[in-house]
């Protein structure tokens, strides 16, 4: 089947999950990524279970500070 | 208003483009715009707004000059090393165009200063380098429905959105990133370096947006994420639409105050 990753067509042999999509394609931190299937945005909850299927469109969007590096956070209780 | 002369001659260029013109100058010198972030982001896209005429510029950094931020923070010079960032800035713009009004801000917005502050501001640039921020701001205008240019930029990359609140098809940046990276899941602490001119091209935008707004042309990056690659340079154009789900700007939002995220410790 044949998607498009980042405006890119990628093929595949068979349908892959988002999690999957995200170790085929070498994403270095994925829990740095929101991932828009078909236009619509994700829950990260979903991404071990959603399937992406023959033509789907897929980009997956960075979080990006301001240049100081990937700096981690938590909620304040 | 009238023009002096001295101001007939200073905005011309202007004043001879179609789609500007008196009128327009006009608008923008009797417009206001809040910079978060006087940094990479900031700075460039503060002096193009105050070149072409903002009347009213507020500059919000709590921090001082660095000798590291020279590389690419292009208002602050060599003598201005522990400086505040905001004096700093306001400095050069004041030199630069006398017909701004600068009002400074050094200290942090937080959940309970940050609304009273974009309230007297017609649009907001996010020029902020952290993620708390950038939650408080997009929550705080979507709340008070105020227009605002969000930008992150990174190594040899960046990004921008335009959001209208007022607009309901435009998604806030919550509808795409829903919260802040979870505790635990980012790898190292290790600064990632920036490559010095990211914040002029993507700052530079966000200026160039904020004027489109005020003037009312052209179209807006509104349920658009414009990604630069540099080393590639390729301009991508991403469309968004807005979540239904999204914490802020949906129908029933779960988050109907502001929230302080914390910057969490560094783990290895
Ligand atoms: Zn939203």
């Amino acid at each position: 089947m044949k998607i498009k990753v980042n405006g890119e067509e990628v093929e595949f042999e068979t349908e892959l999950t988002v999690s999957e999509l995200l170790e085929k394609e070498d994403v270095e931190m994925p829990d740095m990524v929101s991932v828009e299937l078909n236009g619509e945005i994700l829950d990260r909850k979903d991404f071990a279970t959603q399937v992406v299927e023959d033509g789907g469109q897929v980009e997956f969007l960075y979080f990006m500070g301001g240049g100081t590096g990937h700096e981690l956070y938590r909620r304040t209780a | 208003m009238n023009f002096t002369e001295e101001q007939l001659e200073r905005y011309s260029r202007h004043i001879i483009l179609q789609d500007v013109g008196v009128e327009g100058q006009i608008k923008l010198l009797e417009s206001s715009i809040l910079i978060i972030g006087t940094g990479g982001l900031g700075t460039p896209a503060a002096q193009f707004l105050a070149a072409v005429g903002v009347g009213k510029i507020g500059l919000v950094d709590a921090d001082q000059v660095e000798l590291s931020n020279l590389q690419r923070q292009v208002l602050h010079h060599t003598p201005d090393v522990g400086k505040l960032k905001v004096q700093s800035a306001k400095e050069k713009i004041n030199s630069m165009n006398p017909d701004v009004e600068v009002k400074t801000y050094d200290y942090y917005l937080m959940s309970h200063n940050i609304k009273e502050v974009i309230r007297e501001y017609d649009f907001v640039i996010d020029g902020t380098d952290n993620f708390p921020a950038k939650f408080l701001i997009n929550d705080a205008c979507v709340m008070e429905g105020k227009p605002l240019s969000h930008a992150g930029i990174i190594k040899f990359t960046g990004q921008t959105m335009t959001i209208v609140p007022e607009d309901d098809e435009t998604p806030c940046y919550r509808c795409v990133f829903p919260e802040p990276p979870e505790p635990g899941v980012v790898p190292s602490c290790k600064e990632a370096g920036i490559l010095g001119v990211m914040g002029g091209v993507i700052g530079t935008i966000q200026a160039t947006e904020a004027i489109k707004y005020l003037l009312d042309k052209g179209e807006l990056l509104t349920g658009t994420l414009l990604s630069y690659d540099a080393l590639d340079m390729e301009f991508r154009k991403i469309n968004l639409n807005c979540n239904d789900n999204c914490g802020v700007c949906s129908d029933d939002p779960e988050i109907t105050e502001l929230i302080d995220y914390e910057q969490g410790a560094c783990e290895l």
